[in-house]
């Protein structure tokens, strides 16, 4: 296998809308390893990078059924079978004092589910990254937007797929070490 | 309903024109990097530590001698504790409401409030925390709460509502912290690359995670966040509710009511907003954050406030008519106590605090006036705190035999304990705002015109 010796290409854009239009004309070019990085959410961008797959909410529902239905597992073990008391008569399994600590559970595993879901499936904390490497990319969480295309995609060459970002009309390009 | 979404007044706009991605930054960032920290800055967060300080004395020596120091008496065995938990678990509500339901409802001005609205929620939770711990008497044993397998054989009660409630406030805790923390990431990696400090950068940087903004990140984040509000939203509603069963399920007359539930919950929010205007005031004067934090915010914080408000008031209204309806005479007589009781005075300075003296926010000139929002702001702050106290006290003093009739008196280790929360409290404000961006830096970038993007 061919070392590569860089991380990737990166083009810097000044605005929101530079950034999805290159990112549309990267994706339609062929490119299918690339990425952008935007300080804020921008709306359109994902798609433009040709990003569809999420699988977040699939891992809050489990995170939620997970916790409603262990909370009440353990309500009913622990009244029925482990630690039956009699309370003015009622049933031991008497459901519907079991509902408020069943939905509690529920939304905190649903909860705790979407935050340490999403940031593993984001792959965080990673605290070094190569695209740290840029300077200018210390400016990706205030004022500017970045496109790269990463040194494994199949149409990567370093001459060709600098020449087709300056065709996007970027503010600079830089190479990404890695 | 062609109608733009734009509010039919002429309100002034969510953020002042002429700001940039870039000055936005800045002007947030440089509040925690650059500006130093000014005298005042020192003189309230000293005041606040010393209240702190005074709140652990009066803590410690209640661990020493129990809580017997206290005022509570049999038959008034909830006094100060219960009374200042609920009013802080009722003020952290509005950080969530602002967070989590105007989110979902797509209120974009709820974008420079958010974030120290929800630190006030979690340090109002804090504070409310506290309470029910130093109150079960031995508090080295509140682990005994939590259902865990021991060599007593012996689990909790899961048909009491004072178990509800442990679940109740842990979760919400939990989901505030992590909410708030999962809104922090993005601005703390501006930080991160912001600061100059080498300190400062690795600290932010441990605490960013490594963000760095990817499209793919913002997508899932997005989601998630979107989610999370979603789920926070009737937990929220969930948590007053779950406190109002706490006395709803009790048989006390004036406890034993089905209006407790909404009732509490819009107690809450009133009370919740109140005090992120007390807090947004001062703190938009002193930043010079006026173009942030506008005119607009103020008066829809104010109208908030009218409207639950008046929901408390019909609250009042229906616990005063079901106590003569019912035609019950232990309802009747609470009602009678309330109006003519030992407690009287408090009552009244309950329907001035809380229905009377909000009632000039109908006037316009009023609800956009800083000074008077903040004024008001205290009154109900002051009533909200009064309505949970005829609740537990006045409520307990005179129940169903005579014989058992008896008065509260808090006593100064009571006092200590309630003001040395809010210095708690204040305190934690303080250091918030000097070391964490108040506004929420990557939500304001998505309210400028720059921020557009067609397709």
């Amino acid at each position: 296998m061919k070392r590569t010796p860089s991380y990737g290409i990166m083009a810097e854009f000044d605005s929101p809308q530079q950034l999805v239009d290159a990112a549309h004309r990267t994706h339609q070019a062929g490119y299918l390893k690339i990425d952008a990085y935007s300080p804020f959410p921008v709306e359109g961008l994902a798609e433009a990078i040709g990003f569809h797959k999420n699988n977040v909410p699939l891992v809050v529902l489990i995170g939620g059924l997970l916790g409603g239905l262990s909370g009440y597992a353990l309500q009913y073990w622990i009244s029925a079978i482990s630690y039956p008391i009699n309370v003015g008569g009622k049933p031991y399994h008497s459901w519907p004092a079991f509902i408020v600590v069943t939905f509690e559970m529920t939304i905190l595993f649903g909860g705790i589910f979407a935050v340490f879901g999403m940031l593993a499936l984001n792959g965080l904390p990673m605290p070094y990254h190569p695209v740290f490497n840029v300077p200018r990319f210390a400016f990706a969480t205030k004022d500017r937007f970045f496109l790269i295309v990463f040194s494994t995609d199949p149409k990567y060459s370093p001459s060709e797929t600098r020449r087709f970002l300056e065709t996007l009309d970027p503010r600079s390009i830089s190479e990404v070490p890695s | 309903m062609d109608e733009p979404r734009q509010p039919a007044t002429d309100a002034s706009p969510v953020i002042e024109p002429g700001y940039t991605f870039g000055t936005v930054t800045d002007k947030i960032a440089s509040i925690v990097l650059t500006r130093p920290t000014s005298n005042g800055w020192f003189f309230g967060f000293g005041i606040a530590f010393l209240l702190t300080m005074m709140m652990l004395y009066a803590v410690g020596y209640l661990f020493i001698r129990g809580v017997g120091i206290w005022g509570i008496t049999i038959p008034i065995g909830w006094g100060f504790a219960i009374v200042n938990f609920v009013w802080w678990i009722g003020i952290g509500h509005a950080g969530t409401l602002i967070s989590a339901i105007l989110l979902l409802l797509r209120q974009s001005w709820r974008n420079s409030i958010n974030r120290f609205a929800e630190a006030m929620t979690l340090f109002a939770v804090s504070a409310a925390g506290l309470f029910p711990l130093i109150h079960v008497g031995r508090p080295w044993l509140a682990y005994w709460l939590f259902p865990y397998p021991n060599t007593m054989n012996y689990w909790p009660q899961f048909r009491s509502p004072l178990v509800w409630d442990v679940f109740a406030v842990s979760t919400y805790a939990t989901i505030s912290l992590l909410f708030w923390f999962i809104g922090l990431v993005p601005d703390l990696a501006t930080l991160r690359d912001r600061s100059t400090n080498r300190a400062a950068q690795i600290i932010y940087g441990m605490l960013a995670l490594g963000w760095r903004g990817s499209a793919r990140h913002w997508h899932r984040y997005e989601t998630a966040y979107l989610l999370l509000a979603g789920l926070a939203t009737p937990l929220v509603l969930s948590v007053h509710t779950v406190v109002s069963f706490d006395f709803a399920i009790a048989i006390v007359p004036g406890w034993h009511t089905t209006i407790f539930p909404p009732y509490f919950v819009a107690g809450a929010i009133y009370s919740g907003f109140a005090m992120v205007l007390m807090l947004a005031i001062p703190i938009r004067k002193f930043y010079g954050l006026e173009d942030f934090i506008t005119e607009r915010h103020l008066q829809n914080s104010a109208k908030v406030m009218l409207a639950t408000g008046l929901i408390v008031a019909y609250g009042y209204a229906i616990e005063a008519f079901m106590g003569w309806y019912s035609g019950n005479r232990y309802d009747t007589f609470t009602l009678w106590n309330r109006l003519h009781g030992p407690y009287a005075p408090c009552y009244y300075a309950l329907l001035a605090c809380n229905i009377f003296v909000p009632q000039v926010l109908w006037i316009r000139k009023l609800r956009t006036s800083p000074f008077a929002l903040f004024l008001i702001s205290g009154v109900i702050l002051v009533g909200m705190w009064l309505e949970r106290f005829i609740i537990v006290v006045v409520s307990l003093h005179r129940d169903f035999l005579t014989s058992s009739w008896g008065m509260y008196y808090p006593t100064r280790w009571d006092w200590m304990t309630y003001i040395g929360t809010i210095g708690m409290f204040l305190a934690a404000m303080f250091l918030f705002v000097r070391i964490l961006p108040m506004i929420s830096i990557f939500e304001m970038r998505t309210l400028l015109p720059e921020a557009e993007v067609k397709e």
